[in-house]
């Protein structure tokens, strides 16, 4: 059984910002939450001024601090609305570091690409600056609004390669166009780790699997209790030896981040 | 930052102040009335970090039918006012893929663990009932005959006042551990079928289960469940809850378990007073899993008030005018 060390944890909040359009970063004070955290890895956040709207809600984990982690969220419902209103000094009930996270690469090992949609890019952060092996990011958005902490990924040496919708910001298109390119010119000794929407995930786990190049990718589902009772964020995994069969398995327990090749496309919606 | 953690480290549940929290269920003794539900609580091993599972009462494990079950499609559940619709589909590892992977753990807690059962047919239901019989170990069954969202079995048992005693029979017929029966909301009154599973040889009621429910979205005109209807559970439907204790517990002679929406001890306490035995919280633990122990805590703090020695005094002291 795959467990993580977790902790329940009321804590403080030390700032709590609009990044840009709908987008927010929420640094948290949780000194003994920090250090046990793994790149992927998620919070599961219980916005305790919300009444009637009971559950939690998971944010995967951007940075980490000494004694600080923040998470980068965007407005989209009742939950982060409220969220959004919170300010310094308030507190939050959480449960974290959840789930399994990604494996970070080795120095000498296979070069990472980063694939990241939107907020996904938020999951990735960690990865990049553990990564003792630098890559190349790749950033896609609708809009240039949407594009997120590209001067970080540079902050830390990485190649960012930025693509939006629209055209606003970078190459005009999706996120996988320059990937594919990228991969045309070389597949061997690189890996994908990939976070964004299920839709985006769905391609780059095509294109992983087309070119044969090994790739973890952060799931995204909808989630209750985050700790792997309920069963709500379950995807469907192939099974046994020949991977013939499949299973649902829990995105907040053996996942969010799984080996793309063990998804079972056909049945992913 | 300070601990989350708000359970009552400094006094166990039984701790040595002459006041006596346990309670029978059938043949079963509960250190203190305060079980988790079915289905909101996994199989325990993933609670272990957050919360000391030997201050609850007991562990009520997911049901489990004789083989795996794949469960629904998704979504499975969607937050409402107040309350979550669940529709997972019984999700589960089979009685044998149960034993190998969970059973080591739980049989090793110091509190009764007790196994929901289900099955598609009535002799499937005693096939299980036999497996966890031969077992050894287990504290009571918990006979599941009123899952919403399973195509067979479930409800359609639980529902129907003939197939309620069958199951209940069958199961009597081939095990001496305690039975629980988990009954359905979705009756037009409940004392029949309290007195159906009373009768058939159940040695207690778990009330309720889920109520068959439904939500939209708006935008795209679709359900929000991937199986369209689910099971409504938390807090908007304690008073539901509440009165079907009521009734049923003024049906039987049999202890009734009290569930739906607990959140804190008063909640727990109302069930109580209405009637239950004991109490089991569900939805709440997927948001504060903390809530069982907190709930223990405050139903001490409200006998120390009420100068209450044993929690017996509690049950069933509502003071309904005739």
């Amino acid at each position: 059984m795959l467990t993580v060390p977790m902790l329940e944890q009321t804590v403080q909040i030390v700032s709590n910002e609009r990044d840009t359009d709908s987008y927010f970063r929420l640094v948290l004070r949780a000194p003994q939450i920090a250090p046990l955290i793994q790149p992927g890895q998620f919070a599961h956040v219980r916005v305790l001024p919300l009444k009637d709207a009971l559950l939690r809600r998971p944010f995967s984990i951007f940075q980490v601090g000494r004694d600080t982690f923040s998470v980068l969220y965007k407005t989209i419902g009742k939950g982060t609305d409220a969220l959004a209103r919170m300010g310094q000094g308030e507190e939050l009930s959480v449960i974290a570091p959840l789930g399994h996270g990604f494996t970070v690469p080795k120095r000498g090992g296979e070069t990472p690409l980063l694939v990241a949609g939107g907020y996904g890019m938020a999951a990735l952060y960690l990865l990049a600056q553990r990564s003792p092996q630098k890559g190349i990011v790749f950033v896609g958005g609708r809009k240039r609004i949407d594009i997120l902490c590209e001067q970080e990924f540079q902050a830390l040496g990485w190649d960012v390669r930025v693509t939006t919708e629209d055209g606003s910001h970078g190459e005009k298109g999706l996120v996988t166009k320059p990937l594919q390119a990228e991969l045309k010119r070389r597949t061997k000794g690189r890996k994908l780790f990939a976070c964004g929407p299920t839709g985006m995930l769905k391609a780059v786990g095509k294109i992983a699997g087309d070119l044969d190049v090994p790739a973890e990718l952060s799931m995204d589902e909808h989630m209750c209790c985050g700790v792997g009772v309920c069963l709500t964020c379950v995807i469907p995994v192939k099974t046994g030896p020949a991977l013939r069969d499949w299973e649902y398995q829990r995105t907040c327990t053996e996942g969010p981040v799984f080996d793309s090749r063990q998804v079972e496309w056909e049945t992913v919606k | 930052m300070k601990s989350r953690v708000q359970s009552p480290k400094s006094k166990a549940p039984n701790a040595e102040d002459g006041v006596n929290l346990s309670v029978q269920i059938g043949g079963l003794t509960l250190p203190n009335p305060v079980m988790v539900a079915s289905g909101t609580f996994g199989y325990g091993v993933e609670y272990v970090q957050l919360l000391d599972l030997n201050q609850l009462g007991a562990v009520v494990v997911k049901g489990i039918r004789l083989h795996p079950v794949r469960g629904n499609h998704t979504p499975r559940t969607v937050e409402v006012a107040s309350g979550l619709i669940n529709a997972i589909g019984l999700q589960g590892p089979g009685v044998d893929g149960f034993i190998k992977k969970y059973w080591p753990f739980l049989k090793t807690l110091k509190v009764p663990t007790i196994i929901n059962i289900w099955g598609t047919t009535v002799e499937e239901y005693a096939d299980v009932a036999r497996r966890f019989d031969a077992l050894g170990g287990v504290g009571a069954l918990e006979l599941n005959v009123s899952c919403p969202n399973i195509k067979a079995g479930g409800a359609q048992f639980g529902t129907d006042l003939r197939l309620i005693a069958q199951v209940v029979a069958a199961c009597r017929k081939v095990t001496k551990l305690p039975l629980i029966t988990k009954m359905s909301p979705n009756v037009v009154s409940i004392a029949p079928f309290a007195r159906a599973a009373a009768d058939a040889g159940s040695d207690a009621l778990s009330i309720m289960n889920s109520y068959p429910a439904m939500a939209i979205d708006i935008e795209t005109r679709q359900p929000k469940l991937a199986n369209v209807t689910g099971g409504l559970t938390g807090p908007c439907i304690k008073p539901i809850a509440i009165k079907l204790v009521w009734e049923a517990a003024s049906a039987v002679k049999i202890p009734v378990i009290g569930m739906g929406g607990i959140q804190d001890a008063a909640d727990a306490i109302e069930f109580m007073v209405a009637g239950a035995a004991a109490v089991a919280v569900g939805t709440a633990n997927f948001y504060e899993p903390q809530t069982p122990l907190q709930v223990i805590a405050g139903l001490r703090d409200f006998m120390e008030r009420h100068g209450l020695k044993d929690v017996k005094e509690i049950i069933g002291s509502v003071a309904v005018k005739k």
